[in-house]
């Protein structure tokens, strides 16, 4: 079976923290920095189980800000 | 290409064709009397066919001047007409155009108000037309023609001015001028600009960005104080050449006139009928009247008062160009007479008006 | 597999559409109509009309919406945008002209404008965010408020006796001749997201084909207005707007041109 690989690179400085990306994610990779805050004082979205992500793009989709890029990689077996 | 014309024709008409002749790429409009001939005529030339200007009937007067905005905002030369009540309506729009520093030409064939008032003629909307109108301090250039051949010329000369000086131009007519029928030369057919001609003239407009590199934004908003103030400093400085160059006004018996009379549009016609019979009983009055009311021509009615006894304007008001004249000759006695509601007054009542002011003529 | 591996640009799937601007949008957190723009922008690019398309932009939150999407724009008195984009539009029929307008602008004060562009079959997309309440000026009630709904002018709930009825007025325009496509979507889900940016790019293409006038109304949130966590509002969104703004196209076009 492939196996797909995922990795997304959020733009923290420009995140408002509105959790939409968190609520969006099938696999749970995101979640809101706890204490840290960004220039703008907005708790931003980091990938705290990157190892999950699967490149879906949910989380960026439905992001207002489009601070979030997305990455995929299908490993098909030899 | 349609050449030079002699035609006879209602100054509504002439407005009409000049606009087509002049390559005007659009109007908006919306029947109000007295000025529905002006879309009337647009719909029976049919110059979509020709020179492929836009006409339309918009459902509103709101509707058309915003119409207006948005076909000068992509740098078309654009339109509209109307009368008084529906130059009210027109205000909003007219601001933003003037805000967006944009070119557009507003005819207004003035009816008596306020409210809906009466369909007859009138000069009421002067403070309206010269003040600026709408909200914000602005500035439009409005011209007064008082012939049916003014009615055809200002629309180019609104248009070369509008474009000139990125900045709204009105047609400040009253109801017998936009009536009334008289001989009239219209101008050959001038081409309407090619696309690579607007982009060249008009770098500003929102036309899609074509080679552009940068977009363009029509806007009138700036919510930084400090730029927005800086925006109506360059207004401002606008103006200020506006009112340096483009004074017109013509006089008539002027230079050894003892009493003056200021007036503009049709009524200018009927003084200058009261003016020769006042020449005939041995009374020297002379006219000036202002073409441009904005800019008014301030230097040169205090040029001529400084050598009358006295200066009467004549009005289809309560008395409202009176007031920029005292402005502008504040050390001369400076009247008013005026007939309201649509009545337009013969040459016997300015005559006797005059008298009234000014006692040593009776 | 590293994360570093992954990634690579060849990898890359989804990233910042090139036609949005680089400044931060002055939006809320989670509001809608970022989604909304960043669509637009990715559709103004994959369709290649970043050099002719002309956006009329409204009064309300969206007035700086100039500022975002990098293409020509011109922005409008509050409700007069189908107007300015009717002359646009006429004027330079090459170009692509669409509005961008909220429920106050498009519904209450231009009103008139919405429904005659829309009657006159003017060859404009109108893209209308529909989030029951007046957002720019703090949270006052919209022609779409949902009755019973608080906002700071209906402090106590909106009632049809004092306010009347929220307006379906995509519906009223799905009925007129002039409109060719009127469709009701939001941007809540990836899905939802998805649909709304297939339904705007019909949208962009009867306006190119001179098929009519086409609405896009996305019913969206406003969290800050509603008083809810973005999240929530769109949880409150599904639970209460869709059941009287239900999702749908409400009229679909057919593939001929009008003329």
């Amino acid at each position: 079976m492939a196996k797909v690989h995922g990795a997304v690179v959020i733009d923290g400085k420009r995140c408002k923290g509105c959790d939409l990306c968190v609520v969006a994610c099938p696999t749970d990779v995101l979640l809101l920095q706890p204490k840290e805050v960004n220039d703008r004082g907005y708790h931003y979205a980091y990938a705290a189980n990157p190892d999950k992500c699967i490149g879906c793009a949910a989380c960026a989709t439905v992001c207002p800000d489009a601070c979030i890029e997305v990455y995929r990689v299908v490993e098909r077996p030899a | 290409m349609e050449a030079e014309e002699v035609r006879l024709m209602k100054g509504n008409e002439a407005i009409a064709h000049a606009a087509i002749r002049y390559g005007v790429d659009g109007y908006f409009g919306y029947p109000i009397t007295p000025q529905s001939e002006v879309l009337e005529t647009l719909a029976e030339l049919k110059p979509w066919e020709t020179t492929g200007m836009v006409v339309l009937q918009a459902e509103s007067e709101v509707a058309a001047i915003n119409m207006v905005y948005g076909g000068a905002a992509t740098g078309k030369a654009v339109m509209t007409s109307s009368s008084s009540p529906g130059v009210s309506l027109k205000q909003e729009g007219i601001s933003y155009i003037a805000a967006s520093e944009l070119p557009a030409l507003i005819v207004n064939v003035m009816r008596g108000g306020p409210g809906l008032g009466t369909i007859q003629p009138s000069q009421a909307d002067y403070f309206q037309a010269v003040k600026g109108g709408g909200h914000g301090d602005y500035h439009l250039i409005v011209l007064a023609p008082a012939t049916v051949q003014e009615m055809t010329d200002f629309v180019a000369l609104g248009f070369d001015l509008a474009f000139k000086y990125r900045n709204p131009a009105m047609i400040l007519a009253d109801g017998v001028v936009g009536q009334m029928m008289e001989k009239v030369v219209l101008p050959p057919q001038r081409p309407r600009r090619t696309e690579e001609e607007l982009r060249a003239q008009c770098p500003w407009a929102a036309c899609g960005k074509g080679d552009r590199k940068n977009r363009n934004v029509i806007t009138s908003l700036e919510l930084d104080s400090a730029r927005m103030e800086e925006n109506n400093h360059r207004f401002q400085a606008t103006y200020k050449l506006i009112e340096q160059n483009e004074v017109r006004y013509q006089t008539y018996y002027a230079d050894d006139a003892d009493y003056l009379i200021v007036a503009f549009g049709s009524v200018a016609r009927i003084c200058l009928k009261a003016i020769e019979e006042a020449r005939e009983a041995g009374i020297k009055v002379g006219m000036l009247r202002p073409i441009t009311l904005w800019p008014f021509p301030k230097t040169q009615i205090a040029e001529l008062a400084k050598s009358v006894r006295g200066i009467l304007t004549v009005e289809l008001n309560a008395g409202q160009m009176v007031e920029d004249v005292r402005l502008a000759a504040p050390t001369t006695p400076v009247y008013h007479f005026g007939r309201m509601g649509g009545i337009v007054p013969n040459p016997g009542e300015v005559l006797q008006a005059l008298k009234e002011h000014f006692p040593e003529l009776a | 597999m590293t994360t570093e591996e992954i990634i690579q640009p060849q990898n890359k799937v989804y990233s910042r559409p090139r036609l949005l601007d680089e400044r931060d949008t002055h939006y809320c957190p989670g509001c809608s109509h970022g989604v909304v723009h960043k669509i637009i922008a990715e559709l103004l690019d994959e369709m290649g009309l970043e050099n002719k398309t002309v956006g009329v932009a409204p009064v309300g939150c969206a007035v700086f919406a100039y500022n975002y999407i990098d293409v020509d724009w011109v922005e409008a008195a509050h409700g007069r945008a189908p107007a300015v984009a009717t002359a646009a539009s006429r004027l330079n029929p090459q170009n692509l002209v669409f509005t961008y307008q909220g429920d106050g602008d498009l519904a209450a004060i231009g009103t008139a404008e919405t429904i005659h562009a829309a009657n006159r079959g003017e060859n404009i997309a109108m893209i209308f965010i529909n989030n029951g309440i007046y957002g720019m000026t703090g949270g006052q009630m919209a022609p779409t408020t949902l009755l019973g709904m608080k906002t700071a002018t209906t402090p106590y709930g909106r009632t049809a006796e004092l306010n009347g009825y929220p307006l379906p007025i995509s519906n009223i325009l799905a009925t007129l001749d002039g409109t060719c496509y009127v469709t009701r979507q939001a941007v809540h889900t990836p899905a939802a997201v998805r649909k709304t940016k297939a339904a705007i790019k019909k949208a962009f293409e009867n306006a190119l084909a001179k098929r009519g006038t086409s609405v896009v109304e996305v019913v969206s949130t406003c969290n800050s207005g509603w008083k809810l966590s973005p999240a929530k509002s769109n949880e409150w969104m599904v639970e209460h707007m869709f059941e009287k703004y239900p999702l749908g196209d409400l009229k679909t076009p057919s593939e001929e041109p009008k003329n």
